[in-house]
């Protein structure tokens, strides 16, 4: 049951970005399309569980005053990776993530799990929670890329779902449509969760 | 005259927050006041002008000469914790006043996506010395000025009467989306 626990907690109670405010700027960035917003967020989830993976196995021998940059060096190593897989096999994907793809080492997501869980729990439950809350971000972000898709193409995953009279707002697809509808997105979750807590639903 | 277009293109046109939504977590996290912002503005700048010399001279005499390059983000990153480290100890002993003011904000920076992005972006587009200077540096600038301005408009906050669900990132965002949209007005400044 608790196992279970872990790995769900990442679409609920600790869904990053919007209950857990952090890595927003890979949110904001890539998410003009709906693929490019599950690419990235599988690419952060493999990142993830490694990183936690290691840091779990390794907690009992990282001295505590050097293991943030140790963790920096783990985190690293399985970037690369990521990066190194992207080029040589989905390279048209790597191309349009641009350095954000390298940027994930500075996610605060993933050093965040780090610190605050895989390196005070075993590596199974580690592996949970790192499976949970990066399945969790690919979802958020292929969500909040559909809408901004949606919204600025007409399409979802490249394809027309929108008719012959629809005229694309470009808005979404530039800068401040990212900071508007991910702000707006957060809205609507604290209110929900507000009227979920007076008991209205 | 190139360098006055680079210059103009990195702070205001392709602002690294606004418009390359880079260090966006410091961002809502400390600009909440403006002496903080002001505090943020100063050392963001400092660091990432001293991050993108340091990378980008290893990049082109070492890891481009020893064919070494797909190792860079994890150099780079080691390279930005340990400046960020050192730069703070060497603060502390050094320059007390500095170290008061700008201290507490060092260790942020590691994170903040900002420094490593510049770093990576100086080397993606090629630049030589000089326009690697030029870029840092206004990128840096762009950085702090949306930042001081952003902290002006959310001082503004706390005497207005905001929805709770909205309140703090939320409203925070939303704000920044409108300030995204008056900096792609400069675009029509160089053509």
């Amino acid at each position: 049951m608790g196992a279970l626990r872990e790995f769900t907690k990442g679409f609920s109670d600790q869904l990053p970005p919007f209950r857990l405010v952090l890595g927003l700027c890979p949110t904001l960035a890539v998410t003009t399309s709906a693929s490019n917003g599950i690419g990235m967020g599988l690419a952060t989830t493999f990142v993830l569980t490694f990183s936690n993976i290691l840091v779990s196995l390794l907690r009992n021998i990282i001295p505590a005053k050097v293991r943030i940059a140790c963790y920096i060096v783990l985190i690293a190593t399985f970037v690369v990776t990521v990066e190194l897989l992207l080029k040589a096999f989905f390279f048209p994907l790597y191309q349009r993530l641009g350095i954000f793809v390298a940027l994930i080492v500075v996610n605060c997501i993933i050093l965040g799990r780090a610190e605050a869980f895989a390196s005070k729990n075993g590596i199974l439950y580690s592996t949970l929670d790192g499976l949970g809350i990066g399945l969790g971000f690919t979802l958020s972000l292929t969500f909040l890329a559909s809408i901004r898709e949606l919204l600025g193409y007409g399409t979802i995953f490249g394809i027309k779902v929108m008719g012959q009279g629809f005229e694309p707002f470009r808005f979404f697809i530039k800068a401040p449509g990212a900071f508007v509808t991910l702000g707006i997105l957060l809205y609507l979750m604290n209110y929900f969760r507000s009227l979920k807590e007076k008991g209205k639903i | 005259m190139d360098y006055i277009i680079l210059i103009i293109n990195a702070m205001l046109i392709n602002n690294i927050l606004l418009a390359q939504y880079l260090g966006n977590c410091p961002f809502l996290g400390v600009s909440k006041q403006m002496d903080t912002a002001l505090g943020m503005g100063g050392a963001v700048i400092f660091v990432i002008t001293l991050a993108s010399l340091i990378t980008w001279s290893i990049n082109q005499w070492f890891l481009i000469p020893l064919k070494l390059e797909y190792i860079r983000t994890l150099v780079f990153i080691l390279v930005i914790a340990s400046l960020v480290q050192f730069i703070e100890i060497f603060m502390k002993k050094t320059m007390e006043t500095l170290y008061r003011a700008l201290g507490i904000f060092l260790p942020l920076i590691t994170t903040n996506c900002a420094v490593l992005g510049v770093a990576l972006l100086c080397v993606k587009n090629e630049y030589t010395f000089n326009q690697m200077l030029a870029f840092s540096v206004a990128s840096a600038v762009g950085y702090s000025f949306a930042l001081v301005i952003f902290a002006g408009i959310r001082e503004r906050y706390r005497i207005a009467e905001i929805p709770k669900s909205l309140q703090d990132t939320a409203i925070g965002l939303i704000t920044a989306g409108f300030m995204s949209l008056a900096f792609l007005g400069f675009k029509g400044m160089v053509h």
